[in-house]
């Protein structure tokens, strides 16, 4: 199929929104005492075209922090014990802006939370098929992201519905899945000269990300799991490290929850809720004993989960698609960059 | 910043050199703009890697206690705040006296990087790229621009009310001594909430907390928190709820800030540490300047003295202690 | 497609007490709905949540086995919130499994050989299902020799009590059941089960030995399976990370490339010499 690139001047956007808000809700970022939160866009002059990527992911958008799973009562007697789902999602969703490393996170997490009969989770998918993804092109990477490290990249494409290159006055739009290409039908084809000075913008933007010197995780494949469990780098790496969960919770990749119940009277519910490896209290067993009772075994199941166990079980793919979130806010500045380029280190040092 | 960094590699050097200690406890470049790392020195050589900036934000006595449990002799990098929380250390028990030597940094007080990221304006899409310490001034770069920033402009709220810059506590200067205060009234910020009418604490504190997502780096990184099982990972009871319901967020923050009542040296490395930027000092601050007020005691300033909240006199004048042994 | 979140309703029809110290409990569970019952379709080694509104999901091991009908059988230590509360359950409440979950023993492809059962403590909840599985006129032909090494502390605290005996008496199965030390009211064997196991020297001739049990016995019983001879493929074991969803996504019980809840319990011996040890 030949894509046939769209135009739409921002001046004529406000139209667009409305087509895009109908019957649905619209989220993009926006800035919050300092901070670049996804905020919901109540208009078109909502909308700001200039902010870098949101502080923390959207992947709260699939998989909220907190998710109640089921409602229940407790009631004594006959039919007393009710156990509810929660009702799917009311609203169909568009987050607009999304960057293109946070769109491929979620193709990784499909992978994860629908696998088959059995891993299909249904709170996940509702979400994910009622929501529609509009990436704009990073034009503006920061120094913490390495995206072009990890097979992703300022304006990759895989898991968008449409890619925006703004140009200024104008959106060059780029109509990637069915959902999307139905989205912009309506609007004029580009010109090739606004096609030809996207592509430029792109190639900038790809070279303006910065190449962590020694980042190299393809040292790592191939390698067994002891192979990597034992480099001595892990020996002292965990030594900084505070254990809180920063790293996973602002990580767009990270999927792992807990689940609690809660009771007021008789109703109660079970809400997921999200978990770090980071925390000790992740794996101890009631008895007290304790898989990864150790930090060093903490810190090493992180950057190994995203960078040997992840590529192990879906065909080489990395868990981590260079959004830079954990370098911009390790407390410590534990830099995932680095902690791969010692890895890499320690391994070629090992089969010497 | 740069004679301190030379000075503390040299100083450094030589506790590892002579064996006086096993590790130094300090900081290192960090990997991206604006960010230095927490680094264990332990041979003279790694010492070359310590340095000294405005962005020294975490609190080295963090991991002196980590140090001392295993067992490890520690020469740790202190300015001003850092060294109260060796004192406090000492005066829990948690550090012994002559297991440590403490290098101590007179301070000028730390940067945060919000603020720098503020008047660069990120919302423009600018990022910092570099920054150059130039005396009062920081020289920020990035693509496409320049800017030279006041420094003074740029502290840490906690740096800004500063009361004791210099090292309380320290067997080595790594620079003279320097203006004891950050310059701003402390007692004028300390407790935020009191300017708020009554009827809109309820919706400000609500609002301060309400981004929080539970990452407890405020925990974490706190020099005070050492307990082998905190009370938000307990299991059994389980003290807290684990959502994000305002009551499971709020409860953790006040269960925090009190359980730091009489223990908080206002060093900032929680809000640093925060990756959403909230302002967990409007509670510690609060209870701080009540110690203050109430028991004209300030946190770390003598390893003899008793803390308030560790002692009961017979003639308190809140009698409730009594009152509740009695009934 | 069915929500793997929601626990099917079941109904408690009988408790028993399975050990002196009274810390274990047997538990058999019948679905409230007919087709929740046909849903539930296991093989012995898998587990499943047991869930109790308002405290949580624990996982355990399903002791029955799919040949002895629609009831499930758990059996249950008390440790924690969920399995107290569980202890003070009657017959007749109703609470909720969600299941079953992970993999089971490979006895389809170990059909036409000898099996080796090696079980310790309240580990053998499984084994039973297993045992009872095997020893089922439709699958005994299937299969060689049968050994069964079991141990536990004391007599007082051997599960499944009856069917011990019932096996014991019966000729196709070579039964081995040990105490730790010499009891009162006790003559049968007495000693570790990695000892007893070196005593009864399973041939690793044709055959597959699924063991179970605490760390420790497994630490020690391995020496004695490879001067026997066995190899790492011929040695399934069940691990007991914790696990939440138990679907292979919250990520509690990864270890290695594996989480444990989907792509375990069970592993070979050779799966888990190339895994860290973190379980």
């Amino acid at each position: 199929m030949i894509t046939a690139y769209k135009i739409l001047g921002k001046n004529a956007f406000e139209g667009f929104f409305g087509s895009l808000a109908q019957g649905r809700e619209v989220y993009a970022p926006a800035q919050k005492s300092g901070k670049i939160v996804w905020a919901p866009m109540h208009s078109a002059a909502d909308v700001d075209w200039r902010l870098d990527n949101t502080d923390m992911s959207p992947k709260e958008f699939f998989f909220p922090q907190s998710e109640c799973l089921m409602r229940f009562k407790n009631a004594e007697g006959e039919g007393g014990r009710v156990m509810v789902p929660v009702a799917p999602l009311a609203t169909q969703r568009v987050l607009l802006n999304i960057r293109p490393c946070d769109a491929k996170a979620f193709r990784l997490l499909d992978r994860i939370f629908v696998q088959d009969d059995m891993t299909n989770d249904p709170y996940w998918r509702d979400k994910r098929e009622k929501t529609i993804l509009i990436g704009q092109g990073c034009v503006n990477p920061c120094p913490e992201c390495f995206c072009t490290s990890v097979g992703c990249g300022p304006f990759h494409e895989d898991g968008l519905d449409i890619l925006l290159t703004d140009l200024g006055d104008r959106l060059l739009v780029k109509p990637i899945s069915g959902k999307g290409l139905a989205m912009v039908k309506d609007l004029p084809e580009a010109a090739p000269g606004d096609i030809d000075l996207a592509g430029k913008i792109m190639a900038a933007s790809e070279a303006a990300v910065k190449t962590y010197p020694g980042f190299e995780p393809k040292k790592l494949a191939g390698r067994t799991v002891l192979d990597i469990y034992d480099l001595p780098l892990w020996s002292s790496l965990y030594e900084t490290c505070l254990n809180c969960g920063t790293c996973t919770f602002v990580c767009p990749t990270c999927h792992c929850f807990d689940i609690q119940d809660e009771v007021r009277g008789e109703a109660g519910r079970r809400v997921r809720n999200w978990d770090s490896c980071m925390q000790k209290l992740f794996t101890e067993h009631a008895s007290g004993h304790n898989p990864r009772g150790e930090k060093r075994d903490r810190v090493r199941q992180r950057f190994m989960h995203k960078f040997t166990y992840i590529p192990m079980r879906r065909d080489g793919e990395l868990g981590c698609v260079g959004c830079g979130r954990c370098v911009r806010f390790c407390p410590t500045n534990i830099d995932v960059r680095e902690v791969v380029r010692r890895m890499g280190e320690d391994v070629e040092a090992k089969s010497k | 910043m740069k004679a301190r960094t030379e000075k503390i590699r040299e100083i450094a050097k030589r506790l590892l050199h002579e064996g006086k200690v096993d590790v130094v406890i300090g900081y290192a470049r960090g990997t991206s703009p604006m960010r230095e790392q927490p680094f264990f020195a332990r041979t003279p050589e790694q010492a070359d890697q310590l340095t000294w900036s405005s962005f020294c934000v975490g609190n080295t006595a963090k991991s002196l206690v980590q140090v001392a449990r295993a067992g490890e002799r520690a020469g740790v990098v202190a300015q001003g705040c850092a060294s109260r929380n060796v004192v406090g250390l000492i005066v829990e028990k948690q550090v012994q006296r002559d297991k440590v030597v403490v290098i101590g940094v007179p301070c000028l007080g730390m940067v945060d990087f919000r603020k720098v990221e503020a008047q660069v304006a990120r919302s423009e899409g600018r990022r910092v790229e570099t920054v150059e310490e130039d005396g009062e001034e920081l020289v920020v770069r990035g693509r496409g621009f320049e800017k030279r920033l006041k420094r003074k402009e740029l502290l840490r709220d906690n740096c800004f009310t500063c009361q004791h810059r210099n090292p309380v506590l320290a067997d080595e200067l790594a620079a003279e001594p320097t203006a004891e205060t950050g310059g701003g009234d402390i007692d004028k910020v300390a407790a935020p909430w009191e300017k708020f009418p009554a009827a809109d604490r309820w919706a400000r504190f609500r609002e301060t907390f309400q981004d929080c997502i539970r990452c407890y780096a405020c925990r974490d990184a706190c020099p005070l928190c050492y307990c082998k099982t905190c009370f938000v990972d307990d299991a059994r009871p389980q003290w807290l709820g684990k959502t994000q319901d305002m009551t499971d967020i709020t409860s953790f923050h006040l269960m925090r800030a009190f359980h730091c009542a009489g223990r908080c040296t206002d060093c900032g490395a929680c809000e640093s540490a925060c990756p959403q930027g909230l302002k967990m000092r409007r509670l510690t601050s609060k209870i701080e300047k009540d110690i203050r007020e109430l028991y004209g005691y300030s946190a770390g300033m003598d390893v003899q003295a008793v803390p308030p909240m560790a002692s009961f006199r017979p003639d308190d004048s809140d009698d409730f202690i009594k009152q509740g042994g009695e009934q | 497609m069915n929500n793997p979140y929601l626990p099917y309703p079941v109904r408690i029809a009988d408790v028993r007490v399975e050990t002196e110290d009274k810390n274990l409990r047997s538990y058999w569970l019948s679905f409230e709905n007919k087709e929740d019952a046909a849903a539930f379709r296991y093989e012995p080694g898998q587990f499943a949540e047991l869930s109790i509104a308002g405290l949580g999901e624990i996982p355990i091991g399903i002791a029955s086995s799919p040949t002895e009908g629609d009831t499930l059988l758990f059996t249950v230590n008390k440790t924690g919130v969920v399995t107290t509360k569980l202890h003070n359950m009657q017959p007749g409440d109703v609470m909720g499994v969600r299941g079953p979950l992970g993999k089971s023993y490979p006895l389809a492809a170990s059909e036409g050989k000898n099996i080796v059962i090696i079980a310790g403590g309240f580990a053998v909840t499984t084994l039973r299902a297993t045992m009872v599985w095997l020893l089922n006129p439709e699958n005994r032909p299937k299969y060689g020799d049968i050994t069964f090494i079991y141990g536990a502390r004391a007599p007082g605290m051997l599960l499944y009590k009856d069917e011990l005996t019932a096996w014991q008496g019966r000729d196709d199965v070579r039964c081995h059941i040990t105490v730790d030390r010499p009891a009162e009211g006790w003559d049968g064997i007495v000693g570790f089960v990695p000892t007893v196991t070196e005593q009864a020297a399973p041939s690793p001739d044709n055959a597959v030995a699924l063991v179970c049990g605490p760390p420790i016995m497994i630490k020690y019983t391995q020496p004695v399976l490879d001067k026997l001879g066995w190899q790492a493929d011929q040695i399934l074991l069940s691990l007991e990370n914790r696990m939440k969803c138990g679907i292979g996504i919250c990520g509690r019980c990864n270890v290695g490339p594996y989480m444990v809840c989907k792509d375990g319990p069970v592993f070979t011996k050779a799966e888990l010499d190339h895994l860290p040890k973190e379980y």
